[in-house]
């Protein structure tokens, strides 16, 4: 439920998108946000929480606004990468897994790095924990964390920016993992108020970190709530709004990846992008239909109609309520 | 005697794999579905991780897709980030994880990243997720493939995640911490590391499959342990166990 009017505007503070300041609050489309914060060639996050909350309406938008050159960093972002690789909008991939969680391999992701089409794509290697020490690094000012897990993989032959060295007090090998630091990270979010204070709950991966160490955050918000209704819980909050730079009201933007509480992922659909995808042509339809041809997320969620509502979650399973009381 | 898939005899065999009061790093699919079987027999006290930021005790209640499907989450032990999981595992608190891969070679290194040329791949597969991480780190990696010779060879092409690496000390020198691979399991054998240069010979050959069938696709020339049996079948209480887990059987078809 949208809670509208909101009360209590803070009429002081006025967010800009790129020159223009537009309005007391950080509530902005998805489309312009993208517009304003999203160049070619930028390195972004789309889905650092691995099959939960993937940000695919984000996905779509890049693809219709023709971003190219995009260097894609995620730990595993199910289809999403695959998605934006099919529509030339990627140069680089950086992260751990790239496919289809339910479909097995990623068409687009395959031929960009076996047959360079729809054009080449360069690959940094990274393992899970690497990638998260990576973005732990970025976030918290560290040049670089030394790191175990990595040693004895090909990883450091592939991935030269990773460097084996000893360990300066044990003597050891280590391997150290340099900063990573995003241009754009994209979350979403179960509920945000108009200045992107954002609650999240059930497993979050690698959110907190790469949205952190991004010189840019964009909440894409399942459900805009007062800013009473996050604060009452600060302990639920994933990433405050003073380092938020927009927050969209995109109910659904998970879709097909589930999010905790409000949609169950709609595993038929991965399937059917994994048949559908096979060939260039095959993918150059699937995409016009899904994405190119729809305007907006909106439009997508009217698309899906009684497929997106019967993944929506009914049920109740509340959490108990923390008291934080002073007195 | 009780009727069963050899997927079912391979998920029956990875439970075994777990020990009672574990933290286990499980993965999906077939080990998640081993897991919850291990959990209702023999491992009440088990533990399960999953790297996307999700601890668990009882085995989840409802069909998981993915790790990170609504089911793993409710009621969880702990649902958290990424590097609060996996840094369980970076500081060696975690007994045993499970891996899968496309390639896996005579010492247990697995390949998951490049078939043929890293610059110009014949096949590009999807990645290393977090196994380098698990086969680096946990005391004991138990890894799960079918038994094809073009899966089972002599040297993968790209080590994604390491066995033991050359043989003998090779891992111990290149200072992974973790205790490396114990088991591999295949829909017709399990194969366990034997001897000073720590090769996977032949443990056991599940019923039905023959010793000429393993050796035939097998992509070394495969020794046996001094004691080759037959892989015991599932008995009643774990086949009980897996249809309770996998009431669909969407895991074990």
């Amino acid at each position: 439920m949208i809670l509208n009017p909101y009360p209590k505007i803070d009429l002081s503070r006025t967010i800009r998108l790129g020159d223009k300041p537009i309005s007391s609050h950080k509530l902005t489309s998805l489309a312009e946000a993208i517009a304003a914060f999203v160049p070619d060639g930028a390195a972004i996050v789309l889905g650092a929480a691995l099959e939960n909350a993937v940000p695919f309406a984000a996905t779509h938008e890049l693809i219709r606004q023709g971003r190219r050159d995009l260097n894609m960093i995620a730990p595993i972002s199910d289809i999403s990468t695959d998605m934006l690789i099919g529509a030339g909008c990627v140069a680089e991939v950086t992260g751990a897994w790239v496919g289809n969680v339910s479909g097995g391999m990623g068409h687009n992701f395959r031929r960009a790095a076996e047959h360079c089409l729809p054009n080449p794509i360069k690959i940094n290697d990274y393992s899970n924990f690497t990638l998260g020490m990576a973005f732990f690094a970025g976030a918290y000012g560290l040049p670089y964390v030394p790191v175990k897990s990595i040693l004895g993989s090909d990883i450091l032959k592939s991935n030269p920016k990773i460097k084996l060295a000893e360990d300066p007090f044990s003597g050891e090998p280590v391997a150290l993992v340099p900063a990573l630091k995003p241009d754009v990270t994209f979350l979403v979010v179960q509920r945000a108020d108009r200045d992107g204070n954002a609650h999240i709950w059930g497993s979050t991966g690698l959110t907190q970190e790469a949205s952190i160490a991004a010189s840019k955050i964009i909440v894409l918000a399942d459900e805009i709530v007062a800013p009473e209704v996050i604060a009452s819980d600060p302990s639920r909050v994933l990433v405050p709004g003073f380092v938020v730079d927009a927050v969209c009201h995109v109910p659904a933007a998970c879709h097909p990846a589930p999010l905790i509480g409000k949609w169950r992922r709609d595993n038929a659909f991965f399937h059917d992008y994994h048949k559908e995808t096979r060939d260039p042509e095959d993918f150059a339809r699937w995409c016009a239909e899904w994405v190119r041809d729809l305007p907006d997320h909106a439009a997508y969620c009217s698309k899906l109609g009684s497929q997106l509502e019967d993944l929506r979650i009914l049920g109740n399973a509340p959490a108990a309520a923390a008291n934080y009381a002073i007195a | 005697m009780t009727a069963y898939s050899t997927q079912e005899l391979m998920i029956i065999a990875a439970a075994r794999q777990i020990r009672d009061g574990e933290r286990i790093f499980v993965g999906m699919r077939l080990p998640i579905t081993a897991y919850g079987v291990a959990r209702l027999t023999h491992a009440p006290n088990a533990v399960g991780l999953f790297e996307s930021g999700v601890a668990r005790y009882e085995p989840a209640d409802g069909m998981l897709y993915t790790m990170c499907d609504g089911p793993n989450q409710l009621g969880a032990a702990w649902t958290t980030g990424l590097i609060q999981v996996m840094g369980l595992l970076s500081g060696g608190r975690v007994h045993a994880g499970f891996i899968g891969g496309a390639e896996v070679d005579r010492f247990g290194n697995i390949n998951t990243s490049y078939i043929g040329d890293i610059d110009k791949p014949t096949v590009k597969l999807p990645g290393s997720g977090g196994a380098p991480d698990i086969a680096a780190m946990a005391e004991r990696l138990v890894i799960i493939i079918n038994h094809q010779k073009h899966r089972l060879v002599e040297k993968v092409g790209f080590v994604t995640s390491p066995g033991f690496l050359d043989g003998g000390d090779a891992r111990k020198k290149a200072g992974l911490p973790g205790g490396g691979p114990a088991v591999l399991i295949t829909d017709r054998a399990v194969l366990k590391p034997h001897g000073p240069t720590n090769e996977f010979h032949l443990a056991s050959i599940h019923p039905g499959h023959t010793l000429e069938e393993v050796l035939q696709n097998t992509g070394w020339a495969l020794q046996s342990m001094p004691d080759v049996a037959e892989t015991p079948p599932p008995t009643k209480a774990e086949m009980a166990a897996l249809h309770h887990i996998d009431k669909e059987g969407f895991w074990r078809r």
